[in-house]
């Protein structure tokens, strides 16, 4: 085979690959907004804020040591232990379901039938303050995530793909990272669980019913701000999630907050609304920004990728507007 | 005369001579918060600790005590403006911004006001020309000093020979990344190799696509004006694509702790540039933990001693200090102002003698500077990220850049600033 196809499909694959991803980000944006018609401006944020607590718990770091050392004299940095991963997940989870309730608590109970713009700008000001908080926390330097994922390239895909290529031509294997397979494993783990919760558990009929119609929900007794308070939980989780994926690449920083840039043209192409449209959104967009880089990119100067997912989403949404698996919106005047 | 009009009169003298002798002002446009905090953090930490450590140890400059204002600019140049014009009132004598953005903005602005701007190792290259950059400098290297030392690096390992050798370089694909490209280019007719440039955008979170083409192009060399996420991503899929980390070279600022460590165990031989010695095994450190560390008056929590951006703040400050004292000197004020800390930086010479009476022997690369060079001689040096240690380690001395290259550039470029922004070029004798 001819090593330009092979190059091709690498890019094709790792593009999905970081498709999914964006997905993972999306996912958390389309869960709040299909339950409370909420755009979740801190959904970057809270990735970030629930990796900084993964790792901090993790670590046996202090929390707000910084300032209790100003404010008192002390020299308090750490308790002195390391946790294995999967109890600082599930501390980091009981933090995040905590997070949620508080949210709703000092923040969506007092907004109750405002209009979404308002809701919005309070996602702003959310986002802002869980900014200063995590890193008054658990302090702003990068921070090593270490929950055991594997990393680097896959040699056996490497191995096994080789010999794929023409005999003589420069070829190395197909490249996939392990982290992103990991990635693409949760996130479909991720979406099943999601889909069985929404269909087949009382709860789950709720959320649908109050993504539905919330005065319709209301009518039967479901308690819409319990429902805020569980969607904002799953937001957090899948939150934790997204921060763990990405802040294993790059280590935990404040930049994982802007990991939801990368969502708007997935939530765009996808729907606001849609899990199903998440994925696939993700999916196209990574697909068509790596394909986009990899043969025109060298053309016009490269680093196509920022602004060819926002072209990309936009064509999709001059043919659909409400994204390729979102509702359609009729309005009556 | 009246025992009160005395007393009056001894007050007004004493309050008077309080107001000549006033602080002296260093502005510190830091970023402590945003995508480049994490970064900005220790930098502004250790030019904060020095001035204190001045302060503590030797009652100031020339007994002058110096106050730094901090201004939080968020790596944003139109907050970094926005520093800028409200701290210029409090008689500031330098600004050091960290930024190439806010440097390009404040370049005509500083001229204009008569401060000085000091732009270590970033921002306007061609600003070493002080015939026509009055009030800026950027000693003791700038970004085509650190593309010629890189390349020079390159020759030295191949015996002088690079001509079939392919040089990719990745970078941020902003004003500061593509600094160097004109640099390289001209590097890479001189000595026959092939240049591929690799932007990455801001933030640089994702770099698949770029990673994947030098995986699939396999440069000999990779060279890297990163900054921010940008480094630790890239740093992280080199070790993932299998890149041998000792031909990857990263500029200065993509060669800090933060960006080696998060790749862990196999970043170990990762390479940075850097005009100033790395580790805390100076005695200037020991004075630091003693007056500022222990005593409880460090800008941070103190953990950031003796990493690189630490120690680049803490130069960035002793480099200020050596200059207001040359220009307490010259003028034979200790109150000096903002035209006298210029002359001060202009007539600056750090030499051998002086760098040790500082603490700091080795610590940076003697030089001077003049009327006619506010660059210095672009000194650089090679340092290597040895993961098992947890540490850089210096692997070269402090080396020249080549000027035959550089000069001609920084000339050209400097001078069509001069002719679009009708700056009448100074006379240097």
């Amino acid at each position: 085979m001819s090593p330009e196809i092979l190059y091709t499909a690498e890019v094709i694959l790792n593009g999905l690959m970081a498709g999914v991803m964006y997905a993972l980000v999306a996912l958390g944006f389309v869960l709040i907004f299909k339950a409370s018609g909420i755009f979740n401006y801190a959904q970057g944020v809270m990735a970030l804020f629930a990796a900084m607590t993964l790792v901090g718990i993790q670590n046996g770091q202090v929390p707000f040591s910084h300032l209790i050392n100003a404010v008192f004299g002390t020299q308090l940095h750490h308790f002195g232990w390391h946790l294995p991963a999967i109890v600082a997940i599930l501390l980091t989870v009981v933090v995040m379901i905590i997070f949620a309730i508080l949210v709703e608590r000092l923040v969506l109970k007092h907004l109750v039938n405002q209009e979404p713009i308002i809701l919005f700008m309070a996602t702003i000001g959310l986002a802002y303050f869980m900014e200063g908080f995590g890193d008054l926390m658990w302090g702003s330097e990068i921070k090593v995530l270490d929950v055991g994922l594997p990393k680097g390239a896959s040699l056996a895909l490497e191995e096994y793909t080789v010999g794929w290529a023409t005999e003589g031509s420069q070829y190395y294997g197909m490249y996939v990272d392990k982290l992103d397979m990991v990635a693409a494993l949760v996130a479909i783990a991720l979406v099943i669980t999601l889909s069985l919760f929404s269909q087949y558990t009382k709860t789950g009929r709720a959320l649908r019913a109050v993504a539905d119609d919330h005065q319709a929900a209301l009518s039967v007794g479901i308690s819409l701000r319990k429902i805020w308070v569980i969607t904002w939980c799953i937001a957090g989780v899948v939150a934790m999630v997204a921060g763990v994926m990405w802040g294993s690449k790059s280590g935990v920083q404040f930049s994982l907050s802007l990991i939801a840039l990368k969502a708007l043209p997935v939530l765009i192409l996808g729907g606001f609304t849609s899990i199903p449209g998440a994925i696939i959104g993700g999916l196209i967009i990574g697909v068509g920004e790596k394909l986009f880089e990899y043969s025109i990119g060298p053309m016009i100067g490269g680093a196509t990728e920022n602004w060819f997912a926002y072209v990309l989403a936009l064509f999709f949404l001059v043919f659909r507007p409400q994204g390729l698996f979102g509702d359609k919106i009729i309005e009556r005047v | 005369m009246n025992p009160l009009k005395i007393v009056g009169v001894a007050l007004i003298a004493t309050l008077a001579s309080t107001a000549a002798m006033a602080d002296l002002v260093f502005p510190s446009l830091s970023y402590r918060t945003g995508a480049y905090g994490a970064n900005g953090i220790p930098f502004a930490d250790g030019y904060a600790d020095y001035f204190t450590l001045v302060n503590e140890r030797d009652g100031g400059i020339g007994g002058v005590a110096a106050k730094v204002i901090e201004c939080e600019t968020g790596y944003n140049t139109q907050k970094g403006v926005e520093c800028y014009e409200s701290t210029k009132g409090e008689s500031p004598l330098i600004y050091q911004p960290l930024s190439t953005g806010i440097t390009y903005q404040l370049i005509p602005k500083v001229t204009a006001d008569g401060i000085p701007m000091h732009t270590m190792g970033y921002g306007r290259t061609s600003a070493k020309n002080g015939q026509v950059f009055s009030n800026v400098f950027n000693y003791p290297a700038n970004y085509w000093d650190g593309a010629s030392h890189a390349i020079n690096h390159i020759l030295g390992e191949n015996g002088g020979d690079i001509k079939d050798k392919n040089v990719a370089l990745v970078y941020h694909n902003s004003a500061y990344g593509k600094e160097p490209i004109r640099t390289l280019t001209e590097l890479s007719a001189k000595h026959g190799f092939k240049l591929t440039e690799v932007p990455v955008d801001h933030p640089g979170q994702e770099q698949k696509s770029q990673w994947l083409q030098i995986r699939r192009t396999r440069p000999d060399y990779v060279l890297m004006w990163g900054w921010g996420v940008m480094n630790q991503v890239a740093i992280q899929e080199a070790v993932n694509i299998g890149y041998p980390m000792e031909n990857f070279i990263g500029i200065w600022w993509s060669g800090s702790e933060n960006d080696v460590i998060p790749a862990g165990p196999k970043a170990n031989g990762y390479k940075a540039l850097t005009f100033h010695a790395v580790g805390s095994d100076f005695p200037v450190f020991d004075d630091i933990k003693k007056h500022v560390v222990d005593a409880g008056k460090a800008a941070g929590a103190g953990d950031q001693v003796g990493t690189v951006l630490y120690n680049r703040g803490m130069y960035a400050a002793m480099l200020a200090v050596e200059a207001a004292k040359t220009a307490q000197e010259i003028h034979g004020t200790k109150d000096i102002n903002a035209g006298q800390m210029r002359d001060g930086m202009e007539a600056l010479v750090m030499d051998a003698a002086k760098m040790e009476s500082l603490g700091m022997a080795g610590f940076g690369p003697e030089f001077t500077v003049d009327c006619k060079n506010h660059g210095g001689p672009g000194l650089g040096a090679m340092q290597q990220w040895d993961a098992g240690a947890g540490e850089w380690k210096l692997i070269s001395d402090f080396e020249a850049s080549d000027m035959d290259i550089i000069q001609p550039l920084i000339d050209e470029d400097s001078n069509a600033f001069a002719e679009e922004s009708k700056i009448e070029v100074r006379e240097c004798a």
